[in-house]
């Protein structure tokens, strides 16, 4: 499904005297569908980079990432033009930050449902019992649907995240330390939610910054250091 | 007669010849009257187009017809048959000037009958008697620009009418319906000529915007303060601006009629008598309301 | 998929210019000031493509050339050279058919359009909200007349109808539709901005240029604002282009986002690589500088 090939990233910082800083080095490795790859290594080493090359929010220095994408064929995630991006972005490829980029003025509710309406084009009454049912898996109490995430705490705001990331099944989902600001509890029902959207095909990568948590969600484990 | 014979002739009228040293036929020199006259012919091939051209200085100030009166005297000849009126009446004190000095300098034969007349100049009104294809209605124009209300610049409102850009003029009006429930020009109602300018019709009521459609006579608009010349030929469509769901009315006289001849189809002046405290009406069309007394008396 | 409008060369010179103009200006001289003969080069061999249904930020700092490129792309103003091309398939072609030759997919350079030729595909294709109401309005006449001027330019003329299509549009720019026949000039700045989106709107236009149509806004008003915006392009697919020097707008707006400089696109890209991975020197100095 993904094939990164000595992917390497380096950043030259032009208003600090053209100062680099290596974020990766030649990393590799190949997920098939389905499967679910984890991260793993010391703080620094790259691993966000990483996700973030696939997704294209970082241009990649050097190497290649190669995607068997459905709309484009096999296509190398590091050279695609911005529109196939944007493309395989809104169709194909999810992801889930740390942190929930607040929207204002779009309720929790919103913000779950938007996903789902532009990309699986179903009506709003099936769109919203889908989010509505994962906000309150994910143990969103019922008054807060409406409200807006800008006042929720971080665990809450990053539970909302995931619904979002997670409500409009993508094929390829990329996870960056999604359950970091999470109790105990909650974990266990992403993890849940995870493991339901692997069984429906979804291939993952993740960073968990638990060890132990890591090794007994994923499949294998790269390590990067 | 020829244009070279007339200073020769002699029917009477050696004793006025002091008063014409100095003058040509027409009072106009021959180069304006050609000039004016190419201005016409310009302002007829491209209707309802305002043509620019050096007004001359006229015995009469601005403001009191010297565009009409220019046009006039550029197109009379001496077997001309000349009608003036202001606001329909042969009579009006500014009617009975223009036309005795135009007498004066063309020698034309002068009458108060729509019907005979070759040339009527005209202020604010069209001959309620319906005009031949032998005949010329000169106007006399105040403000010949149907954009001003809307554009102060004259710069702007040339730009307006060579682009066709005439989406602020409607605006005005979708304005008035909105405010008042209906728009509220009554004279100088602005009307697309021939589908592409929109022209101002001069002052006349509403009542007679509808003659310029489809008419058989030429019209001939003269703006001697602001020197501009357009024209509506014969045959062209002057439609006036209107919405769908607000159709263009001229003035409603049901019930009314001219207390003189008892007509109920000519544009109505209302007379108000104050010390007997009676409202009466009359036809504005002096000349029609003669003709038709005369009719009724015989 | 192809792009809806290329733009290729976009240059606008103010001034008499000299062979030396291009090459003494741009991001490298920091300056869009010729210094051999004094022009201006406030838009400098621009070229790019926007694509159907995508917002495209335009960011940059005072003098960068980007309200310029809006009003060259408006038609404001005259370009000094360049081209830019919309593909046939466009809503709203068909009401201009005539500016598309038979073969090829896209129009003539619109660039070099005849004054009313312009107008006509303006009227037809485009929408702009500026920062400033006053540039967009008519203040004397009422919202809802604002709102039909542009469909009477298009040949609306009926009454009834063009108040129901300016009721709708004001319903959905959440103004209420009492104040229709209000005056813009009445209401707040936040509610002349919708006005002139509702006006923007009102012939469903293709694209959508909004210039800094949030700066100078109160936070509130501005959320509401970009909230709207936001609705109203996924509601009508629109093509936008978002001028900011503001990054949060950008961000909020924008998937792809253009960083210009003295005259120059400096880097284009994703907008969340541009924020978080720019590459151009000026790029970072800009992300670097946010607040």
């Amino acid at each position: 499904m993904i094939t990164v090939e000595k992917l390497t990233k380096t950043f030259t910082l032009h208003i600090l005297g053209e100062k680099k800083i290596e974020a990766c080095r030649d990393v590799s490795f190949r997920v098939p569908p389905g499967g679910f790859l984890g991260l793993a290594g010391p703080s620094g080493a790259g691993k966000s980079t990483v996700l973030k090359c696939m997704y294209r929010t970082y241009l990649a220095g050097s190497g290649a990432i190669r995607y068997q994408s459905a709309a484009y064929g096999m296509v190398d995630l590091a050279t695609l033009p911005d529109q196939a991006v944007i493309d395989i972005r809104h169709r194909e490829m999810g992801y889930v930050s740390q942190f929930l980029k607040v929207i204002p003025r779009v309720s929790a509710l919103d913000v779950v449902m938007e996903p789902i309406l532009s990309r699986n084009g179903v009506t709003r009454d099936v769109a919203r019992k889908r989010a509505v049912s994962l906000l309150e898996r994910l143990r969103i109490p019922a008054h807060l649907l409406d409200a807006y995430p800008a006042t929720f705490s971080g665990g809450e705001q990053q539970r909302v995240n995931i619904a979002r990331a997670v409500s409009w099944k993508p094929r390829l989902l990329l996870l960056d330390e999604p359950t970091a600001s999470l109790d105990q509890d909650s974990v266990g029902i992403v993890l849940d939610i995870l493991k339901e959207l692997r069984q429906e095909g979804t291939t993952m990568i993740g960073i968990f910054h638990d060890a132990t948590l890591l090794q007994s969600v994923t499949d294998s484990v790269y390590h990067i250091d | 007669m020829p244009l070279h014979e007339w200073p020769k002739r002699n029917d009477g009228q050696e004793n006025d010849l002091e008063h014409r040293v100095g003058y040509p036929f027409g009072f106009m020199d021959e180069g304006a009257k050609k000039e004016i006259r190419r201005a016409i012919l310009k302002a007829v091939a491209i209707p309802g187009y305002q043509v620019p051209y050096g007004s001359r200085e006229m015995p009469i100030a601005r403001g009191w017809g010297t565009g009409g009166l220019q046009i006039t005297l550029a197109l009379i000849r001496p077997d001309d048959i000349l009608k003036v009126i202001d606001q329909g009446c042969d009579g009006s004190v500014n009617a009975v000037n223009i036309k005795k000095f135009v007498a004066k300098v063309a020698g034309v034969t002068v009458t108060t009958d729509t019907a005979t007349a070759t040339i009527i100049q005209t202020r604010h009104r069209i001959p309620e008697e319906r005009m031949t294809d032998q005949q010329i209605l000169v106007l006399q124009v105040p403000y010949p620009e149907a954009l001003r209300e809307v554009e102060p610049s004259e710069m702007e409102t040339r730009r307006m009418h060579a682009e066709a850009d005439y989406s602020r003029m409607w605006l005005y009006l979708y304005e008035d319906i909105v405010r008042y429930g209906e728009i509220t020009i009554s004279y100088r109602y602005p009307v697309t000529v021939n589908g592409r300018y929109i022209t101002d019709p001069s002052p006349i009521p509403r009542w007679d915007v509808p003659k310029l459609h489809m008419a058989d006579t030429l019209f001939l608009f003269g703006a001697g303060r602001e020197k501009r010349i357009y024209a509506i030929p014969p045959h062209t469509a002057v439609v006036p601006l209107e919405f769908e769901d607000h159709p263009f009315r001229t003035e409603n006289f049901v019930g009314k009629s001219c207390a003189r001849c008892g007509a109920t189809d000519s544009f109505l002046d209302e007379v108000i008598d104050n010390i007997q405290g009676v409202r009466s009406f009359f036809c504005s069309d002096s000349g029609y309301c003669d003709k038709r007394r005369e009719t009724c008396s015989r | 998929m192809q792009p809806l409008i290329r733009i290729r060369g976009l240059t606008k010179r103010f001034g008499s210019g000299c062979d030396r103009c291009l090459d003494a200006t741009g991001p490298e001289h920091d300056t869009n000031l010729c210094p051999h003969c004094g022009s201006v080069l406030a838009c400098n061999d621009l070229s790019f493509d926007l694509f159907p249904g995508e917002a495209l930020g335009v960011v940059g700092e005072s003098g960068s050339g980007k309200s310029t490129l809006v009003r060259l792309l408006h038609f404001e103003w005259e370009a000094s050279a360049g081209s830019m091309e919309v593909h046939r398939s466009a809503s709203g072609a068909h009401q201009v058919a005539e500016m598309f030759p038979e073969d090829g997919d896209y129009s003539k350079n619109l660039l070099a359009l005849s004054h009313f030729q312009k107008r006509q595909m303006r009227n037809a294709l485009m929408g702009i909200v500026y920062q400033n109401p006053h540039l967009g309005l008519r203040m004397g006449v009422s919202s809802g007349g604002n709102i039909a001027e542009r469909l009477l330019g298009a040949g609306w003329r009926n009454i009834a109808k063009m108040r129901g299509r300016a009721s709708e549009l004001l319903q959905k720019t959440e103004i209420p539709v009492e104040r229709m026949d209000e005056p813009p000039a009445n209401f707040s700045g936040g509610m002349q901005q919708r006005v002139q989106i509702a006006k923007a709107l009102s012939n469903n236009p293709l694209i959508l240029f909004l210039d800094e149509v949030t700066t100078g806004l109160d936070l509130s008003v501005q959320a509401r604002v970009l909230d709207l915006i936001r609705n109203l392009r996924s509601e009508f697919n629109l093509s936008m282009l978002v001028v900011s020097h503001d990054l949060g707008v950008i961000n909020l707006l924008c998937q792809r986002t253009m960083v210009m400089k003295a005259g120059h696109i400096v880097e284009d890209g994703l907008t969340d690589q541009i924020l978080q991975d720019p590459q151009h020197r000026y790029t970072q100095l800009l992300v670097a500088s946010q607040l």
